[in-house]
């Protein structure tokens, strides 16, 4: 085994915030909650130790951090910054203006549930809260994929000039200690390039003016242009992960197919829990069944193609979704439901881990179960929790 | 209209005819020395000079909400440092906010706060007209006594608004900032002075700029300029100052006028003159004659603080 400098246990957050470190953004708004507060903190200290050379902004909220990083982003700065739950909830009004102003703004966010009642755990009402924002939004599984879609995510959200969440899952994945391989400083320095925007504020010789007002003669027209350029994220995320894989070795496709293209039986989710399912996946192959996962990364733009494809020759698939959409379908389901409209195949619906609850090996291994036996709900049904 | 002064903000704007409002960006953005970018809140600025594709503004601009002009100023400051740093600029810059009093008593105070504490090198402009008028002139925090808002309307049972104007002055006083001052449109050389000012001070500066607004206010289109002057010669507005914590009285009116000269003037205050208001008047002018003695008194007591 190669000897390798390269590989280091660290979490979520810390793998975040070194990727950030190697990145070097110009600028750094901030503001503290949990779970995210360890990025902005180790980032804070490679700052104040000369490895990083980011200006560092303790902003008075989330919504001052968000609205100075859409100042600092047009004015021709690459610029960061992280939230949860309550603070990217604050932030909203905002993340509009960033992406309809078409800022390349790099967001961490670490997943986690909303008040009422107030919970500091791991889910995905947050980012799911925010998914019409026009931000696009990039799930990372592990350390390892934060790592790197902070790395591809910054290069991607510049090349398709709209701002990006790169999303952890709170705890489980940004407070737990993994292996992962980074990249040299230089590598990512050059992979990232130097930022440049057609406008900046800075650039006082050719004033620009951003932000203006736009009547019903041309806002829907603006609107379409923004809708066109976040399906381009499609594309621009196959060229930019194709070009960190020369750099990295690391291979990142739309989707991820783990042992589905034979399967009879498809779970779909998002996340960390993608890696307890892969086991689960293992186990139940062994006894004979053909079961596989399909796990998504991009949820906005939508890969609906990738996901026809990957699912269209199973019988079934379910759907798990860490929040819930009241007085709707959750989420990813709703996604799905789209995608496979043309497919012969039945969808299961299962909710899981809202704000930290749990999620066992045995709890998916049920659904799979579902799949197996036909005992497919129309309802959405509820993983480990105590209404059954 | 004069070249120079319009070299920034063009004409083809569309505020009111007779609104005070350009008159201030102008003669503030004209005392700068060097190249300005300009942050704007959302209200009547910003609606008037931006309808896109075309926009007023010949110098950078961003407006980005309501609530947020000065953190996008501390952003957009915090990225010229940074980038200034790693010597990727070089040029000499000055950053200027414009928002309304809504957009800085209320929504915006917070985000000022935060501004102004951490010590940005941005020049604040509050213009204020005592009220949201963007959006037809409801009451806000800098609304006067007795003004008939279109949320505070006089009626049978009410003569307008009852609450207080905050003092904003005094709150952004205590964020220890090194210049900040009350100007009004109508005396322009003063105005020019303290943007010249503020422009030239080091960290965060604050001008709170009253505009006579003739939509809301509601007194006849040539009139702002008389109107504001008699704000300031009734007491009703003083010029002054605050520099390092010294305050400056900048106008001493010999003989100020009656409240009354100011209220009968505007539509707005059109139910006060009735005698059964009477007493709330004569408030009015107590308050107004209490707050500038506490002013001569803040002036003689020199320095407030270091
Ligand atoms: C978050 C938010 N709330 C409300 C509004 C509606 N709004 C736009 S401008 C405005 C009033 C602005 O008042 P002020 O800051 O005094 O500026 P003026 O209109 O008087 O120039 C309001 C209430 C908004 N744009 N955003
Ligand atoms: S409503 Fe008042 S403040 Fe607004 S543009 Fe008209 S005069 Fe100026
Ligand atoms: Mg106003």
């Amino acid at each position: 085994m190669k000897n390798n400098k390269y590989k280091k246990a660290l979490t979520g957050g810390a793998a975040a915030a070194e990727a950030l470190r190697q990145i070097n953004p110009d600028v750094a708004p901030v503001y503290p909650i949990t779970p995210q507060t360890p990025i902005i903190e180790t980032f804070a200290k490679f700052c104040a130790d000369g490895k990083a050379r980011t200006e560092i902004m303790t902003a008075e909220s989330e919504h001052s951090a968000i609205s100075a990083a859409v100042g600092s982003q047009a004015a021709g700065a690459r610029t960061v910054t992280a939230t949860s739950s309550q603070g990217l909830a604050l932030m909203n009004e905002i993340l509009y203006i960033a992406s309809g102003m078409r800022l390349p703004i790099v967001m961490l966010i670490s997943a986690r549930a909303l008040s009422a009642p107030i919970n500091i755990h791991g889910d995905h009402s947050d980012v799911m809260g925010a998914r019409d924002t026009g931000w696009i939004q990039l799930f990372s599984e592990n350390s390892q994929e934060v790592y790197d879609n902070t790395i591809i995510g910054t290069k991607l959200a510049e090349r398709s000039e709209l701002p990006i969440m790169v999303i952890m899952d709170g705890f489980t994945t940004s407070h737990s200690v993994e292996n992962l391989e980074m990249l040299p400083d230089g590598t990512v320095r050059k992979f990232v390039g130097r930022y440049k925007n057609k406008e900046a504020l800075l650039n006082v010789k050719k004033p620009h003016t951003f932000g203006p007002v736009s009547l019903p003669d041309s806002y829907f027209e603006l609107k379409i242009d923004q809708d066109e350029a976040m399906k381009e994220v499609l594309k621009n995320y196959e060229e930019t992960a194709g070009e960190f894989k020369e750099v990295s070795g690391r291979d990142y496709e739309l989707i991820e197919e783990y042992r589905a293209k034979d399967a009879d039986h498809i779970l779909v989710l998002i996340g960390s829990t993608a890696g307890t399912a892969k086991d689960v996946v293992d186990n139940i192959r062994e006894k004979g069944e053909k079961v596989g996962l399909v796990k998504i990364k991009l949820f906005r733009p939508f890969p609906y193609k990738e996901v026809a494809v990957a699912v269209s020759k199973a019988k079934s698939i379910a759907v798990m979704d860490r929040s819930i959409s009241f007085g709707s379908v959750p989420p990813l389901y709703s996604e799905i439901i789209n995608s496979v409209k043309d497919c012969d195949l039945r969808v299961a619906s299962y909710v899981y881990a809202l704000g930290g609850r749990d999620i066992f090996t045995k709890d998916i291994e049920r659904v799979f179960e579902d799949l197996i036996s036909g005992n497919i709900s129309d309802k959405t049904e509820y993983l480990n929790a105590k209404t059954q | 209209m004069n070249k120079k002064l319009t070299e920034k903000f063009y004409p083809g704007h569309a505020t009111c005819a007779g609104c005070g409002i350009p008159a201030i960006v102008r003669h503030v953005l004209d005392e700068a020395d060097c190249p300005v970018v300009v942050i704007n809140a959302t209200g009547c600025l910003e609606v008037t000079s931006t309808l896109y594709p075309y926009s007023a503004w010949k110098v950078p601009y961003i407006h980005n909400a309501f609530e947020n002009a000065a953190a996008t100023a501390a952003g957009v400051e915090t990225a010229y440092r940074a980038l200034k740093k790693k010597g990727k600029i070089k040029d000499k810059m000055k950053f200027v906010v414009f928002a309304g009093d809504g957009g800085t008593f209320d929504i915006g105070l917070q985000a000022l706060s935060g501004m102004l504490e951490r010590g940005h090198d941005v020049l604040y402009v509050a213009y204020d007209n005592e009220g949201y008028m963007n959006t037809g002139g409801q009451r806000s925090s800098a609304t006067p006594v007795g003004a008939d808002m279109e949320t505070t309307p006089a009626g049978k049972k009410s003569s307008g608004n009852k609450l207080p104007r905050k003092d904003m002055m005094e709150i952004v006083k205590s964020h220890h900032i090194k210049y900040l001052a009350q100007a009004n449109v109508a005396y322009i050389e003063d105005l020019r002075k303290k943007a010249r000012k503020a422009l030239e001070t080091e960290g965060p500066s604050f001008l709170l700029v009253l505009q006579p607004c003739t939509n809301v206010w509601k007194f006849p289109t040539s009139d702002y300029v008389k109107i504001g002057k008699l704000a300031t010669e009734t007491n009703y507005w003083p010029l002054y100052e605050i520099e390092d914590g010294r305050y400056i009285l900048n106008l001493k009116i010999e003989k100020p006028k009656k409240i009354e000269e100011y209220l009968k003037t505007q539509k707005r205050f059109g139910h006060l003159l009735s005698p059964k208001n009477k007493e709330l008047v004569k408030n009015i002018q107590e308050n107004i004659n209490r707050e500038w003695e506490g002013l001569i008194e803040r002036e003689n007591g020199g320095i407030v603080e270091q």
